[in-house]
């Protein structure tokens, strides 16, 4: 998404606000990001030993240098959410955001529209901020077939009725999209950047 | 085939201690097994189960301790760190034989160490983990289904013997995905007439005590928990074989170095190189028959670990020194790469390694 974001914009930053995994950080892809020149916010101790729940001490460029279109990575639940909290006042008072929900229904705590919603609300009360759209990311890692993308429609569908949220977008791996491009609307090829070790 | 879900290993260990009837959980957070308790958390209050945040590990496994008495499923996790805290509540589980299942999902040490994986609890775990004279049965998983999978076996495991199982997973396990199946055949629950439960006045009291003021008693009871351990020892090893068969070169590897050992001997193979893998699932009791079986052809072995050579001493007692085991290994929170263990195997087949 951000290197999209920078064929239209000039100043476009990533920050990772996950407080709660110290594993996988979009640090990972520091590289990849400078070489685009894309801006990476993200705390100091990302991918070290440093086991705390640490803030980038950039983090208000996010919301002081308005002409910067920046991606948040949020972490997945309420938890990972409150870190948001600290910036949600400027987010909600500029009212110039997308707050995109990544939904998968062969998550474990997410099956069904109401098990979502209900972790919907969760991050909505910590992080202070309101979702806008849905971003349907059903997937089995490497397992995942195009019946499976396929399948998960009628799930967004049931999310997006009950939330009043639209499906901005479903998201695949690259290799399914040619199969399923026609079938889906708003379909978003993605690439995946960090490969498992094995 | 049933439906999968899309899972972290930690949160496979939780849903598999559930679907395993474990109302129990008693833990402290600690990278990298914190998942474990985050999703216990989400989910035991909405089945009627209790999720506790122990004021620390000391106080957890205690927790696990009264429970277990109760006759109740019940479990712990914790990363290294956490364990060495835990080991006194091992011994004294061990002391009353009371069945638990521990988790250890470790990262790099000693000490404080650090978050990423290692596998250099393995002499902790596969000796005891605490003081006196016992065991433990230890699970290594090697992905995430069976995260889930030993999880119940550990269960299952530690009521038939009244023992403490301990998944021994690494902090990659803990934290991959990959989907799973949760479809498991559950053992019907083991009658413990030995829980105290209340008499109702129509028993004896059962009394669950690890301290013996009879010297000659402790020693019948440290005899007859061992004849109990050899039993174990006979009948519960698991173990994988990956084209042992006509290998001249054996790689013993357990958990995630398991999974880049076979990346390894796939390319070796392609290369003509005759070489295979044994997988230890349970590291206590190691499975010894295929290493000795593998030692009458093989002429040398590799112990593949992310510790300073642990598990190396028990592949060595089990080929009885029959041929020369050499270690590879990554420590500190490093994984050994494929290309790394590819190279130990053709440096060995070329005759670079004495």
């Amino acid at each position: 998404m951000a290197f999209d974001l920078k064929e239209q914009f000039d100043n476009v930053a990533v920050a990772d606000l996950d407080i709660v995994n110290p594993y996988f950080r979009t640090k990972d892809s520091y590289d990849d990001f400078k070489k685009k020149n894309i801006r990476l916010i993200c705390s100091e101790y990302a991918n070290s030993n440093v086991d705390i729940p640490a803030l980038p001490q950039d983090m208000y460029a996010i919301t002081d240098d308005k002409s910067m279109k920046v991606i948040l990575d949020i972490g997945g639940d309420d938890r990972g959410a409150l870190a948001l909290g600290r910036i949600a006042p400027q987010i909600n008072e500029e009212n110039d955001f997308d707050m995109l929900m990544v939904i998968n229904k062969f998550r474990p705590l997410t099956p069904d529209a109401d098990s979502t919603i209900e972790v919907m609300r969760e991050i909505e009360a910590a992080g202070g901020i309101k979702f806008t759209g849905l971003v349907n990311n059903s997937n089995l890692g490497e397992e995942t077939t195009a019946e499976d993308v396929i399948n998960s429609v009628k799930y967004a569908d049931s999310v997006a009725e009950k939330s009043g949220l639209p499906v901005v977008m479903t998201s695949v791996k690259e290799e399914l999209f040619e199969e399923l491009n026609g079938k889906i609307q708003n379909l978003f090829p993605m690439k995946l950047q960090e490969k498992p070790v094995v | 085939m049933a439906d999968k879900v899309l899972m972290k290993g930690n949160e496979a260990i939780a849903e598999a201690a559930i679907i395993a009837g474990c109302r129990h959980y008693f833990g402290y957070p600690i990278t990298p097994q914190t998942e474990v308790a985050a999703y216990m958390a989400k989910k035991m209050p909405k089945i009627g189960g209790c999720f506790l945040q122990a004021e620390s590990e000391i106080a957890a496994i205690n927790m696990v301790y009264g429970v277990s008495a109760t006759g109740k499923r019940v479990m712990t996790s914790s990363s290294s760190p956490g364990i060495s805290l835990k080991s006194e509540g091992l011994s004294y589980l061990a002391g009353c034989d009371l069945p638990a299942l521990v988790v250890n999902v470790q990262r790099g040490g000693p000490g404080l160490g650090g978050i990423q994986p290692s596998q250099s609890d393995y002499f902790q775990a596969t000796r005891g983990g605490g003081h006196g004279d016992f065991r433990m049965i230890v699970l290594a998983p090697a992905s995430v289904q069976e995260m889930a999978e030993l999880t119940v076996k550990g269960f299952d495991l530690a009521d038939k013997y009244r023992m403490t199982s301990m998944i021994l997973a690494d902090g990659t396990m803990g934290q991959m995905m990959e989907p799973v199946s949760l479809d498991f055949d559950i053992e019907p629950p083991v009658e413990k007439p030995w829980a105290t439960t209340g008499t109702k006045m129509e028993r004896e009291h059962n009394i669950v005590n690890s301290l013996s003021l009879v010297p000659e008693e402790l020693e019948v009871l440290n005899l007859k928990r061992y004849e109990k351990y050899k039993i174990v020892e006979e009948n519960e090893t698991m173990y994988e074989e990956y084209m042992v068969d006509d290998a001249d070169i054996v790689i013993a590897a357990f958990g995630i170095a398991a999974r880049v050992s076979k990346n390894a001997v796939n390319e070796a193979r392609k290369q003509g190189i005759k070489v295979g893998l044994i997988r230890p699932i349970t590291l206590w009791p190691f499975p010894k028959a295929p290493f000795e079986k593998a030692a009458e052809h093989a002429k040398n072995f590799i112990s593949v670990e992310l510790s300073m050579g642990q598990m190396i001493e028990d592949v060595k007692l089990a080929t009885k020194c029959k041929c020369p085991v050499t270690l590879c290994n990554r420590v500190g929170g490093m994984i050994p790469s494929p290309e790394q263990v590819l190279k130990a195997i053709t440096d060995i087949h070329n005759g670079g390694v004495k």
